[in-house]
């Protein structure tokens, strides 16, 4: 093809994407940007990840090392899969804070300290200008491959020449379509939609040739597998070192990238454009990788020994005489360098612009006092400037290497470079106490290292190193030689240079944070970055402004344009209720202007403008401590509110059971004076119908006159016993009671208690189970009354135990000075549901004339029981009745006075 | 600062969601364990590598990762959009 046809097809693809930027810029600025800011074209934009270097260069890599190129892509796939863990919170924080660069960033985080400003853009030009140069390389070179006829072959030849005037027509569209206006968020809708089409052109191309290899040239997918393992080369075989490594290096540069920061955080709008790309841009990534490989293998089998890897994209089809398919190719290739010259020279350019030229300017105008007029147009000039020498940069960086070999390796070594930001910016979301301190120094050493052991011999011994300093190492010391530092010999360079620049990185950026104490700005910026999703806000960052909004309009209409300044302004004010054009200068108000101007100059240079004109009114440690303490005060307050009130409803629960618990005395009261009227009534009864025929009947034989005379005085005892029971029970029940202390041995008291109840039913035989030993314990205690519960339970025992072969055991055990003596019988037991009334006065569960207690006997045991400092207790499960008596080895006689002392008291009342 | 305690339970959408953005915080380290297998694939007896079968290999495991991560996507847009306090874990 001609070289006149070739430079018209630029133009035309060239004008194309103008009129596509502009129709785009158009339709942001009139509102109607809907679609513009659709994931899709947020994802595509993405792609400038792709350069020229993986358009060619990713085959001459597959060529050369097999399945190594994917490498590249595999990172940046695990980054973006892995979205919700890093890149969601870099992008939250960028859109909040208005960050405008990756160097905005990290200065931001620290202080908004312009110093780390400084050492960022300086390290990403140095990796930056380089890797511009090699897009230019391969522009060049793609022309003197494709231009074949001889009158343009000459001129073609010439790949300075054509690297000068493509330099200069990507600076016209960057500064175009980069610099139209200062946007308060530094987001180019017109860059980003071009980008977007030239992604969809540079995958449409590279899926072109790779379809017409597979298919066209050979004979589909399984043909293709055979071929590639034909051609595997020894050295294609997977080394664990660079494989492991160049995916850890790529993941890392998708994030610190300059390029890459810019289309992912600063031109993003919506979170949910991410979601959106972290599935469509690792399938984009797997779409390009997709045919590498065929057309590695492919070109490699029919292209003439010799010819270079990195161009058969382009020369394959050209060999193989599909022109079309080649200059769509040519295009493609030509849309992956363009695009990203454009992104990364605007990127670099904000950062040269905001963190180098304005803060050295507006230092220069307040040394002489100057004042000037709209400060856009300044900025707006040092940019158009900035993307000029970035450019330049690259260019001189292309025509002094002179296209060499040096160039291909120029991608990775960018990447070691950039990656030296890694440690800054994950401190900055993730780690508070990373300090600017450490920030600054971990940044400069790894920079340092990186310039020693990559960048510098990656130019070739001689050029900046000599021969002898590679050889023999820095002043002739050996472990200081350039590839392998402190005698590192097994990594090959690049990993080299990575781990030793990574690790000493990592190392000096902890020990400076750990070390350094951070400024209160530093904390401040450091609590809103680490805890972005946390809406409360830490603190604020200005406090007891002294200035005038009238000296603060003219800097915002300066940097904003004077319409749009005092529209900020007027809007402002009418938030604070008040007309016109001048709010109240409030903390939140400055806030919201450093806020809406650094999206325009950068945190750092924002914030210093502002300090300038509201004087040293910045927050400080107290202020910080002030904040702290008054949100500790109200935590405090509230928590004391709930304490109180938790107290309240627990005084209205004790208050309830209360009331609840006297009603049912009088419940129980009434019934218990029913019951005793009941039980006094029937043997009364008796006693009055049987003495009444004793006095009626004159006729009564002495046998009858004694049976009745008997039944009376039976009743009258069962009065009797009844009232004594009774009194016994309230003398019990108040602790009215005289205790006895005395010691005693326990089994004593047993032998005694089981040879009383065996006057009950004398006629039954009980079997009696004991065990002697534990029974010998000394005890002291009531002896007379705890006898009297042992009876009670036995003689409960010989009356309801309605087993065949009865027998009872006891058991006697020791535990924590208390002692445990369980009653168990073979009967039937007690039924569950009457279990708990058995202790209660009057509860009988069979007829109480067969009984022949009034029912008073468990409730008198359970008095004792208490009054004896322990309890009894029916024990469920155990093959019949169980009863369980516990009570103090030793009764304390101290308890007891402390009852009696009480019952006095009660007594008094 | 100490922030309001948050709740310790949660009800049945919210704690799909929060198990949801533990598997995207897990799909990443897989997915780096996956592409590492090739590395412990190695066949001395043949001289060339198996770069083919090795291909196919990532290029379905790559293609797995991003079908995997297209139906999270589509669970973690509503946690974006849900209010903080409910979803977000604590991050400290």
């Amino acid at each position: 093809m001609s070289f006149n046809m070739l430079v018209l097809t630029c133009l035309a693809y060239v004008l194309l994407l103008f009129v596509v930027a502009s129709a785009a810029e158009r339709a942001a600025s009139e509102g109607r940007a809907g679609w513009l800011r659709s994931p899709m074209i947020y994802t595509l934009s993405l792609s400038v990840y792709c350069t020229a270097w993986t358009f060619y260069g990713a085959v001459g890599y597959a060529a050369r090392s097999g399945l190594e190129f994917m490498t590249i892509y595999l990172g940046p796939t695990l980054v973006f899969v892995g979205w919700w863990v890093i890149l969601r919170k870099l992008v939250r924080i960028g859109r909040e804070n208005r960050v405008t660069s990756i160097a905005d960033m990290i200065s931001a985080r620290y202080g908004k300290s312009n110093v780390l400003g400084v050492i960022v853009t300086l390290l990403c030009i140095s990796a930056g200008a380089p890797y511009i140069a090699l897009q230019l390389q391969s522009i060049a070179q793609s022309f003197t491959v494709f231009v074949t006829d001889p009158a343009g072959a000459s001129l073609a030849a010439d790949p300075v020449l054509i690297a000068f005037w493509v330099a200069i027509g990507l600076a016209f569209f960057t500064i175009v379509f980069g610099t139209r206006t200062l946007d308060a968020n530094e987001q180019h809708p017109g860059v980003v939609t071009a980008i977007a089409v030239e992604a969809v052109v540079k995958l449409v191309a590279l899926l072109a040739v790779g379809v017409f290899v597979v298919w066209f040239v050979a004979a589909g997918p399984s043909d293709i597998l055979t071929r590639i393992d034909a051609q595997a080369l020894p050295q294609w075989e997977i080394q664990p070192g660079r494989w492991t490594g160049l995916i850890l290096l790529s993941a890392i540069a998708i994030i610190c990238l300059p390029r890459m920061f810019q289309v992912t955080v600063v031109e993003n709008t919506d979170d949910q454009h991410l979601a959106t790309a972290s599935w469509a841009f690792p399938l984009y990534l797997f779409l390009i990788s997709l045919f590498v490989l065929p057309i590695a293998v492919v070109g490699m089998e029919l292209m003439p020994a010799g010819s270079n890897p990195d161009m058969f994209v382009l020369t394959l089809p050209l060999y193989l005489g599909q022109d079309g398919l080649a200059l769509l190719s040519f295009l493609g290739g030509f849309s992956a360098a363009t695009s990203m010259v454009i992104v990364a020279s605007l990127a670099l350019a904000t950062m040269v612009s905001n963190h180098i030229v304005v803060p050295l300017w507006l230092k220069v105008r307040a040394a002489r006092n100057l004042d000037s007029g709209d400060m856009r147009l300044l900025v707006l000039s040092v940019r158009r400037l900035s993307i000029s020498l970035v450019l330049g940069l690259g260019y001189l960086y292309y025509v002094i290497t002179g296209g060499s070999a040096a160039l291909a390796a120029i991608g990775l070594i960018a990447f070691v470079g950039v990656a030296q930001m890694l440690p800054a910016l994950l401190g900055a979301l993730f780690w508070r106490g990373a300090s600017r301190t450490g920030a600054a120094l971990g940044l400069v050493m790894g920079m340092g290292l990186w310039f020693y052991t990559l960048f510098l011999p990656s130019f070739g011994p001689g050029v900046f190193l000599s021969a002898q300093v590679m050889e023999a190492g820095l002043f002739g010391l050996s472990w200081l030689r350039p590839y392998s530092l402190f005698g590192l010999t097994t990594l090959d360079p690049l990993l080299h240079a990575l781990f030793w620049s990574l690790l000493l990185n990592v190392l000096v950026f902890c020990l400076g944070s750990f070390l350094s104490f951070p400024s209160p700005m530093e904390r401040v910026q450091g609590a809103l970055f680490v805890n972005i999703y946390d809406r409360t806000g830490p603190a604020r960052s200005w406090t007891r402004p002294v200035a005038e909004a009238e000296d603060l309009l003219p800097i915002a209409q300066r940097i904003l344009g004077a319409s749009e300044g005092q529209n900020f302004f007027r809007a402002q004010a009418a938030l604070q209720g008040k007309q016109g054009f001048l709010p109240d200068i409030t903390p939140e108000f400055l806030e919201a202007l450093e806020l809406t101007l650094s999206g325009s100059v950068g945190a750092a240079t924002a914030h210093a403008m502002l300090a300038q004109s509201v004087g040293t009114a910045v927050v400080s440690v107290e202020d910080l401590m002030a904040v702290a303490s008054e949100t500790a005060q109200i935590m405090e307050y509230s928590a004391q509110l709930e304490a109180k009130s938790e107290e309240l409803s627990r005084t209205a629960r004790k208050l309830r059971d209360a009331n609840e618990m006297l009603q049912k005395l009088s419940v129980q009261k009434d019934a218990f004076l029913s019951q005793i009227s009941h039980e006094l009534r029937t043997p009364m009864t008796s006693i009055r119908a049987f003495s009444e025929i004793m006095m009626d009947s004159e006729s009564m034989s002495p046998e009858e006159r004694a049976h009745f005379a008997q039944i009376i005085h039976d009743e009258s005892i069962r009065l009797t016993r009844l009232l004594d029971d009774l009194l016994d029970l309230s003398v019990l029940e108040h602790g009215q009671v005289q205790l006895n202390i005395g010691p005693v041995q326990l089994r004593e008291l047993l032998d005694k208690a089981i040879r009383s109840s065996e006057s009950v039913q004398a006629s039954r035989k009980f079997r009696i189970l004991r065990s002697r030993d534990p029974e010998g314990i000394e005890i002291v205690t009531d002896a007379g009354r705890l006898t009297q519960v042992f009876i009670n339970i036995l003689s409960n025992a010989r009356k309801y135990c309605i087993a065949d072969d009865p027998q009872m055991q006891i058991k006697v055990r020791e535990r924590k000075g208390m002692v445990e003596v369980d009653f168990i019988d073979n009967g039937a037991g007690i039924p569950r549901d009457k279990q708990a009334l058995i202790f209660e006065k009057f509860s009988r569960l069979t007829d109480s004339m067969q009984a022949g207690g009034a029912g008073l006997g468990l409730a008198i045991c359970r008095e004792i029981m208490h009054n004896l400092g322990g309890d009894i207790a029916y024990v469920p499960g155990q093959g019949g009745a169980a009863f369980r008596v516990t009570f103090p080895r030793v009764l304390a006689p101290r308890e007891v006075t402390r009852r009696t002392a009480k019952s006095q008291a009660e007594a008094a009342e | 600062m100490s922030r309001p305690p948050r709740p310790q339970f949660l009800a049945r959408d919210s704690y799909r969601i929060r198990r949801l953005m533990d598997a995207a915080r897990f799909l990443p380290v897989f997915g780096f364990v996956l592409v590492l297998l090739p590395l412990m694939r190695h066949s001395p007896d043949t001289d060339a590598p198996p770069t083919a079968s090795e291909g196919v290999y990532l290029f379905l495991v790559w293609f797995g990762l991003v079908f995997a991560a297209f139906l999270m996507s589509l669970g973690l847009r509503r946690a974006l959009d849900a209010p903080k306090e409910q979803i977000t874990p604590p991050e400290d």
